[in-house]
């Protein structure tokens, strides 16, 4: 089981045509297989019911004449149709499901492409498990729908007119008694679908509460230790443990009444098949064959119809999730405006902000009209304490969120006019949380960009002198990173970050130097490869090393969203304002070690 | 316990569970005989009906007739009933023993246990596992049951009207059997791949959307949807495969029962023309075979329930046969009830069982009626010191003495109950307020309550909402700031009149002037007691008794505040830090 708690269920309607409409639109493209899907469904569902009448004949005429010929060439016949039956269902089931998948396939790829392509500032506003679950269970629920043969609904449904077409063909009176015991028959599989439902919450209901208690107990288990709460605990816990027991067994009476009901229901039929029938056939014209065949079809009519309710349900979840679907599909406007013109083949690298005004939520500023300018080459230090603005400033370089007011112009012109593939080309971006994938050293430094040749990823980890350790790792380059790059060390990872940036040789960089510390071997690596990727090229940095501020050209000193100081390293000491203080907090140390 | 059991010596480990029942058990089983017995009858009678349709029968015999049938369908279902009220009733009952069992074990495994072990697979052994065991001992005994005693009834009866049809008629029904078993095995294996690779989709939705940023920056965008597309491709493979063999299997299955039924019409109407059959025997067969389909369905199924089981039983003996690595030994003294509170490390060091040193030869030693703090980097070993206080691992080396006795020889629950803890991360139960604040003591009066929260400084909020001591805490009640955590949780801790408090970093979410208020009514409520203070916070630990700076779990510096500052080390670099802070926040 992948998740105990479940979204709430839907109450929405199992038929929404318009949603039905757009679901379908899925399968149109594949016109030909719904083609054949009919035809089959609609043989099979002629083939069924043909056999036992085929019985009936051999009974009363073949059987009942000793005709030894006959009997031989119905018998053929039926296990003719039988296999052709067969053969059908398997085509039937096969198509029916591969159209399911490929429906869902499109849909499933459309909804990622979909998500890629949202601004950055709708995944700060939409938690991530959400989304997770547009793309994997709400399809899943769809999958469901396909795969549960509900397409097979109008097989099942042709299948019942043909039976009521040959059973009032044969003896219409017979045929209404039988039929007599199918009111009941459907109100006792509504009933019990309604009363099995409403179980099946309350045991949902008990499995939720029975997981709650213990994923906080075993998480807690050391608080429950300490404060000796063993025993009490286990009380608590064996009350909810009985209260899911319970659920379960109260579940339990509703299965066990249902089956021997649906059962005594289909003898009932019987039942009066042969009284009534009987008495007929003693009188007139009812022979035994059709006694055989019409016991037989209470069989072949009463399984689609038990089925019916549970399908009902499936559809009802199936729209729910369409509707959270194409919900988000809907969100048109969160996509990433790509509508500027220019597509620099390089830049000079001349970046400038004009009076620049930043807002999370409308009346809440984090940046309050900064304005400084790096030039082409010149390497500029943000510093500043936690929260004055630092992350801010870098995210709206490359125009992850959009200005309040104001501007900013890279060669003097606006990021808004630039083509946004083309402007992200030409920056690269160094994050103090490194982010790495699931997959090899090698995919991680390329990021799957396959036009990026072997020999420039090891021309470019020698520089940054990464290769030794890459080559040491067990299949080298190949070596499969787990998660988040668990399996390297800090200083590893932001090796690797440090030659993904050189392979996309920008002409802009912006560094958010990572702060966890590493042994003095690995700083040794990483500041010479902080010297290699910002060589000949523009730098914004926030900058946490000594080294790093003695190299910049320009530090910019921000203080809670404000630019209050600037210059060089030995100007702003030498001013003995807030840069002096910040020194000392944050880079004083290093000096001593 | 050795590797390769067989199913039977792994599935014997639930015997005492079943034994526990086995008056219910029994009676299952006396219906599962009664429920075939009726079975076996219905089929008789619609033969005997059938035939005397040729020997004009008055209406009335007829009606005679389909009144039996009724009767006879009615016992069936009644007993159909009962032996799923029984059987499958003794499943659940089961299921609650196993799970309380499990559960009671849970509670005895130690800190070390919980680290090495992700909560998600042990709520899995809860959950999947059980469930599996639980499939077993409800359908598995009863449709197992069911299968036995449905041939012991059905097939002399078949035997005994003519044999060589029922040999013939019967052919198609072990295959039946055996497809079951072997698709229903396939089908369960491509079906657990589908949930594998489901979840490594999912892992990559998840990552790419937490790594969205990096994607954006480096214009990946068309990669990792490409990267997607292809997982989304084996995705629905391996779902057409699931498709294929579903098919093949559904499909198969129509014709072996329809096999079946040609078979009884084809022979038997060829034994008919020739005399050595009656048309309602023929009809009795048919109707027989009916009944026999399902239980040889079920029997390809119970063997693979059994399968599953065994492998999920032995998962739950492995958890089972986990010991606990700290309790009360041989070295316990049980006449200890009481402690006074003197604290002394001697030369301890622990190690984590991967080999990494937390904390290398600490000394100290505390009274009663002092606070020692502890301050250091993070990483430093603080808080397993604080672990090793209340025992939730003991050393690896050196030994830890309270009132000169080893911290070793006092039972459990006596240490535990004298010592108050507040953790680093302030866990809450789902609870309400009040309770929360009362965990640790078994009658807890509602002026205690009051009075610990009033010494934690929370008693405000608290009766600032709406609910006051009865609000819910967590996901379906109110959420609590970290500071209100943290300051429940020391009420918490309060709640106990411990001997000895500690409060691991249990402040670092309330500002400096609560997290003054609340120290000093500490210090008046504690008097004469033994405080265990930890904080990055100068602040909060200057006034101390004693000031350990741990660095890379080893005592760097010990002293007072003045001592240490003086000293001009580590202790003062934070010091200075700390200030240099306070000033910044300052500047508007």
């Amino acid at each position: 089981m992948s998740a105990p708690f479940h979204e709430d269920e839907p109450s929405g309607k199992a038929l929404d045509w318009q949603l039905l409409k757009r679901l379908f639109t899925y399968v149109r493209p594949h016109k030909k297989w719904v083609a054949w899907g009919v035809v089959f469904s609609v043989t099979a569902s002629l083939l069924g019911p043909l056999r036992p009448w085929l019985s009936h004949y051999a009974i009363d005429h073949s059987i009942a004449e000793g005709d030894w010929q006959g009997l031989h060439l119905i018998g053929a016949a039926i296990l003719g149709l039988l296999i052709l039956e067969v053969l059908f269902q398997f085509g039937l089931t096969y198509i029916t499901q591969y159209l399911g998948q490929k429906a869902i396939y499109d849909l499933r790829q459309q909804i990622f492409s979909f998500i890629q392509y949202l601004n950055l500032s709708f995944f700060d506003k939409n938690p991530i498990g959400r989304l997770i679950s547009r793309v994997t269970s709400d399809v899943e629920v769809l999958n469901e729908m396909f795969s549960s043969g509900l397409v097979a609904v109008f097989g099942d449904l042709f299948r019942l007119v043909f039976i009521l077409v040959l059973m009032f063909l044969t003896d219409w009176k017979l045929s209404l008694i039988t039929l007599s015991v199918l009111p009941p028959m459907i109100y006792a599989s509504f009933l019990f679908r309604r009363k099995a439902r409403e179980s099946y919450l309350e045991v949902r209901g008990q499995v939720a509460k029975l997981m709650t208690f213990l994923q906080e107990h075993i998480t807690g288990m050391q608080i429950i230790q300490i404060f000796n709460r063993e025993n009490r605990e286990m009380d608590r816990f064996k009350k909810i443990n009985s209260d899911h027991r319970d659920a379960h067994i109260r579940g339990i009476f509703y299965y066990s009444v249902f089956y021997p009901v649906v059962d005594f229901l289909s003898s009932l039929a019987i039942a009066l098949i042969i009284w009534y029938g009987g008495g007929e056939a003693v009188q007139s014209g009812v022979t035994l064959g059709v006694l055989f065949m019409f016991i037989q079809y209470v069989e072949q009519f009463f399984r689609p119809i038990r089925d019916l309710s549970e399908k009902y349900d499936i559809m009802q979840r199936a729209m729910a999730s369409s509707e959270r679907i194409f919900k988000l599909l809907d969100r048109e406007p969160w996509v990433e405006k790509t509508d500027g013109q220019i597509k620099p083949p390089a830049l000079r690298g001349q970046v400038e902000f004009r009076n620049v005004w930043s807002a999370y939520t409308d009346d809440q500023f984090v940046l309050k009209g900064v304005s400084f300018e790096a030039r082409p080459g010149e390497k500029t230090a943000i510093v500043g304490a936690t929260g004055s603005g630092k992350t801010t400033i870098i995210s709206l370089i490359n125009r992850f969120y959009p200005l309040s007011s104001g501007s900013i112009l890279i060669d003097g012109i606006p990021v808004e006019s630039f083509d946004l593939p083309s402007l992200r080309n030409r920056i690269g971006v160094v994050l103090q949380d490194v982010f790495l994938f699931t997959g090899s050293v090698y995919d991680n430094l390329t990021l799957g960009n396959r036009e990026i040749p072997m020999e420039s990823v090891l021309k470019a980890a020698q520089l940054v002198q990464a290769h030794d350790f890459i080559s040491a790792l067990p299949g080298g380059y190949e070596f499969m990173l787990t998660e988040r790059g668990g399996n390297l060390s800090a200083g590893q990872r932001q090796l690797i970050s440090f030659i993904r940036v050189l392979l996309y040789n920008p002409d802009i960089v912006i560094l958010d130097e990572a702060t966890s510390s590493v042994d003095t071997t690995t700083e040794a690596l990483i500041q010479n490869a902080i010297e290699v990727i910002l060589q000949n090229r523009t730098a914004i940095i926030i900058a946490h090393r000594l080294s790093t501020i003695h190299r910049s050209d320009k530090i910019i000193v921000l203080h809670k969203g404000e630019v209050r100081e600037s210059g060089t390293h030995t100007e702003l000491l030498a001013a003995n304002g807030i840069y002096r203080k910040l020194y000392q907090l944050q880079y004083s140390e290093q000096e001593i070690g | 316990m050795s590797k390769n059991q067989s199913a039977p010596e792994i599935l014997i480990s639930l015997k005492p569970y079943l034994v526990r029942y086995r008056k219910k058990l029994i009676l299952g089983l006396l219906f599962v005989f009664l429920t075939n017995l009726f079975n076996v009858t219905g089929p008789i009678l619609v033969a005997g009906a059938v035939d005397s349709l040729k020997l004009n029968p008055t209406s009335g015999a007829l009606l005679g007739y389909g009144l039996v049938i009724l009767f006879v369908a009615a016992g069936r279902g009644i007993f159909l009933y009962l032996v799923r009220q029984t059987i499958i009733v003794v499943s659940r009952e089961a299921e609650f023993d196993i799970r309380n069992d499990l559960y009671q074990h849970l509670q005895t495994l130690s800190a070390s246990f919980y680290k090495s072990h992700n909560t998600g697979d042990l709520l899995a052994k809860n959950t999947n596992d059980i469930n599996a065991v639980r499939s077993f001992l409800g359908p598995g005994i009863m449709y197992s049951a069911n299968t036995l005693v449905s041939f012991f009834f059905i097939i002399p009866v078949m035997l005994w009207i003519n044999w060589k049809l029922t040999l013939l008629v019967l052919v198609p029904l072990p295959v039946m059997s055996y497809l079951v078993f072997r698709m229903g095995k396939l089908i369960h294996q491509v079906y657990s791949d589908i949930q594998g690779h489901y979840s490594v989709l999912t892992t990559r939705v998840q990552e790419n959307l937490s790594g969205i940023r990096i994607v954006k920056s480096f214009v990946r965008e068309s990669a990792e949807i490409r990267r997607f597309t292809e997982l989304n491709g084996i995705y629905q493979d391996k779902n057409l495969k699931l498709a294929w063999y579903q098919s093949f299997f559904y499909a198969s299955m129509t014709l072996l029962i329809g096999l079946s039924v040609v078979l009884v019409v084809w022979a038997g109407g060829a034994l008919v023309i020739s005399g050595a059959l009656t048309i309602g025997q023929m009809t009795q067969f048919v109707m027989y075979i009916g009944m026999l389909i399902w239980p040889m369905v079920a029997l390809g199924w119970v063997m693979n329930i059994i399968q599953q089981a065994a492998a999920s039983q032995k998962r739950l003996n492995q958890l089972t046969d986990e010991t606990p690595e700290i309790s009360d030994s041989s070295a316990t003294d049980h006449q200890l009830t009481g402690i006074s509170g003197k604290l002394e490390f001697k030369s301890v060091s622990y190690t984590y069982p991967d080999g990494r040193k937390a904390l290398e030869n600490i000394n100290f030693s505390v009274d009663p009626g002092e606070i020692l703090a502890i301050t250091g980097h993070t990483g430093s070993g603080k808080s397993t010191l604080a672990g090793l206080i209340v025992r939730l691992f003991d050393p690896t080396s050196g030994v830890i003495l309270l009132d000169g006795r080893d911290l070793k020889s006092y039972p459990l629950k006596v240490l535990r109950s004298k010592t108050g803890y507040v953790p680093q991360e302030s866990f809450l139960f789902s609870d309400t307020i009040g309770n929360n604040i009362a965990f640790g003591v078994e009658s807890a009066g509602d002026q205690d309550v009051l009075e610990a929260s009033e010494t934690a400084l929370i008693r405000e909020n608290i009766e600032g909402f709406p609910n006051r001591f009865e609000t819910v805490v967590g996901e379906r009640g109110i959420t609590l700031s970290g500071g209100q955590k943290q300051r429940t949780s020391i009420a918490r801790a309060l709640m106990k009149n411990p001997d000895i408090l500690i409060l691991d970093d249990s402040l670092s979410a309330v500002d400096t002037q609560t997290e003054d208020a609340i120290l000093t009514r500490l210090r008046e409520k504690l008097a004469g007691k033994t405080v265990i203070l930890i904080s990055h916070r100068i602040s909060a630990i200057k006034s101390a008794d004693q000031i350990v700076v741990l660095s890379h779990g080893q005592v760097a510096e010990i002293g007072k505040h003045s001592e240490l500052v003086d000293h001009g080390g580590l202790y003062s670099a934070l010091y200075v830090r700390q200030l240099l802070e306070e000033e910044l926040k300052a500047i508007s």
